[in-house]
């Protein structure tokens, strides 16, 4: 009953549609337009707990109480936010593209909208079943990075420029383990729909051990760099530099005000629990239960709670690291996890055409525990400058 | 050799103790509600003094005789002070007005250290903000004046040593009247500190434009 209530919801108003006496064209872009809004509204609710949850969140890793003071527990902060968003004035530099400046905040959170029309919430509950559901989904949040780059170019200003510039690097850096990763669920699936992904996760190994992808020996290994790249792909800390604050002053947010700054804010959010959703649906079954009694509560309900998860890890690593210098965050994208994430690549193949039975797990699994250690080894080394030798002086 | 990635475990192994630790464990909320919870301020907090009276009417138990040692004493020049007079004309030992300009005020308590009546002591109130710059920052006599019992409550160990240093001065003075026939003994403590008082409240009537406090 509860498993089937956004369909049958849906439905009946179709239904109370259609009994009205419109005609059905009518009644098809109205259930459409249902769709879309729902779903997005759904995710901007999950923007405002989270903004204020995230906070308090912080706050208890600090051994602080957090925001109170708004309504119980503080939990109407995100209206009093949004409201002095709305009143602030909305400043535009004089010398800014007034155009671009304009469009950049909808350009940024367009794309984030969009790739939630992909997503298997629950066994039946797909907005739209693409079969090529993961390109569409690279493809759209691909549109974000212009966004970033538009912000950072249209304020006219050098460190909205150069907080552009780092997120472009970074962003662009990271897309590649990122893909990679994603690129061998969607092998090992044999499908780039993403509830087909979901579905071909759906046994139990002995009847009661979850089959999903990160508890296989390569995904273990891709949904680690999976998630670290999905953590820079959002600027999430410990990535966030291109807004970092001591340095840029706000990077690219630095030149805008009021609310095209929490346009800003809702993309990222809504951006990092779509990253956080495409993770759970890849990686841990989507909105499969983790164990096979446990299927009695609906499905959308164990796929929220695990993106819920996702996001308060995705937290918790923000509250515990510092956030990273440049050169450090590049030669760990291009020196650990895209390395990591083709050895992920070898060790599917290994996996796979060894028969997936135990022995080639486990060889998968030295494999990739072999280019774990090897890779990371030299980020275990403490940095040791060499002697400086001058040209001129002595 | 060490295992890439195990610092980042570790902190956020650091991370998960704190937050868990701060819902079941209250002594790690160290923040203090303010406006509903008021803060517990040590003893010997000081913001802005205050005169003390004895008994329960501020007019005649004021222990303040109008010396004008704070005044003179005080570095910023925060207190204006003018002694009363009885219908004659004659100076008596209680101020008529005592003002003390709390926005100049540097609540340094060097007034307390001299006062030799233990009339004035330093408050620990401290919300004094106000809407109006000038006239509610001047403590007047009825805002300064506040009872002994006041005293005990905000600094209770300080107040009993002034009280016993009282009693002790009053039990001499009674012991020295009480053997008049023997003219060397009234020399008490106190008796230093009130010549030089007599003097200076008959002979300095000053204008109040000697104390900056008082004009502006």
């Amino acid at each position: 009953m509860i498993e089937e209530l956004p369909t049958r919801l849906y439905a009946w108003f179709l239904q109370l549609l259609q009994k009205i006496g419109l005609p059905s064209i009518i009644v098809d872009i109205v259930g459409a337009f249902l769709i879309a809004i729902s779903t997005c509204a759904v995710f901007l609710a999950l923007f405002a707990l989270t903004s204020v949850l995230e906070r308090k969140i912080l706050a208890r890793v600090q051994n602080r109480l957090g925001p109170n003071r708004v309504g119980p527990f503080g939990l109407l902060q995100p209206v009093a936010d949004g409201i002095k968003m709305l009143i602030k004035e909305d400043i535009i530099p004089h010398n800014a593209d007034k155009i671009l400046h304009f469009l950049a905040p909808v350009l940024a959170l367009i794309p984030s909208l969009l790739v939630l029309a992909i997503l298997p919430y629950g066994s039946n509950l797909v907005p739209v079943n693409l079969n090529s559901g993961l390109l569409y989904y690279f493809a759209i949040s691909a549109i974000a990075e212009i966004a970033i780059f538009l912000a950072g170019w249209a304020g006219n200003n050098k460190y909205s420029v150069l907080g552009a510039m780092r997120a472009i690097a970074q962003i662009l850096s990271y897309e590649l383990p990122l893909a990679t990763s994603a690129l061998c669920v969607a092998l090992a699936a044999g499908s780039l729909s993403l509830p087909q992904i979901v579905q071909s996760q759906n046994n139990y190994l002995l009847g009661l051990f979850p089959n999903w992808f990160l508890f296989t020996p390569w995904g273990l290994a891709a949904g680690l760099v999976f998630f670290i790249a999905a953590l820079a792909e959002t600027n999430r800390s410990p990535f966030d530099l291109p807004e970092g604050e001591s340095e840029l002053v706000a990077g690219h947010l630095t030149e805008y005000s009021g609310f095209k700054y929490a346009t800003f804010f809702i993309a990222e959010y809504v951006g990092m629990f779509a990253i956080c959703a495409l993770f759970v649906t890849l990686f841990l079954g989507g909105w499969l239960p983790p164990l096979p009694f446990l299927a009695f509560i609906p499905s959308w309900i164990w796929f929220f709670a695990k993106v819920c998860f996702i996001a308060f890890v995705m937290i918790w690593i923000r509250a515990t690291l510092p956030r990273m210098r440049i050169d450090h965050l590049l030669s760990f994208a291009w020196k650990f996890l895209l390395p990591l994430a083709f050895s992920a690549f070898f060790a599917l193949l290994l996996w796979h055409y060894l028969g997936r039975n135990i022995l080639s797990s486990l060889l998968s699994f030295a494999f990739i525990v072999a280019a774990y250690f090897a890779l990371g080894y030299p980020f275990t080394q403490r940095y040791s400058p060499r002697k400086r030798t001058y040209l001129f002086s002595e | 050799m060490q295992i890439p990635g195990s610092g980042i475990l570790k902190g956020l192994a650091v991370t998960a103790r704190n937050m868990i630790g701060s819902y079941f464990e209250p002594e790690r909320l160290i923040t203090q509600q303010y406006p509903e919870e008021k803060p517990k301020l040590p003893e010997r907090a000081r913001v802005f003094p205050f005169l003390i009276y004895d008994g329960s009417d501020p007019e005649t138990g004021i222990r303040c005789t109008s010396c004008k040692i704070c005044e003179k004493e005080c570095p910023p020049q925060c207190i204006y002070i003018v002694q009363d007079r009885d219908q004659n004309g004659k100076p008596i030992k209680r101020p008529k007005i005592f003002n003390i300009d709390i926005s100049v005020c540097m609540s340094c308590g060097i007034c307390v250290e001299v006062c030799p009546f233990d009339s004035i002591r330093m408050d620990t109130e401290f919300e004094l903000s106000s809407f109006d710059r000038f006239s509610s920052l001047i403590l007047d006599k009825s805002r300064l004046l506040k009872p002994n019992s006041y005293y005990h409550q905000i600094h209770p160990t300080e107040a009993a040593q002034t009280d016993e240093r009282i009693e002790a001065e009053r039990r001499k003075k009674q012991a020295a009247s009480a053997a008049k026939n023997t003219p060397s003994k009234p020399t008490t403590p106190s008796q230093p500190s009130t010549p030089p008082q007599t003097p200076n409240s008959i002979q300095t009537e000053r204008p109040p434009a000697s104390t900056p406090a008082a004009t502006s």
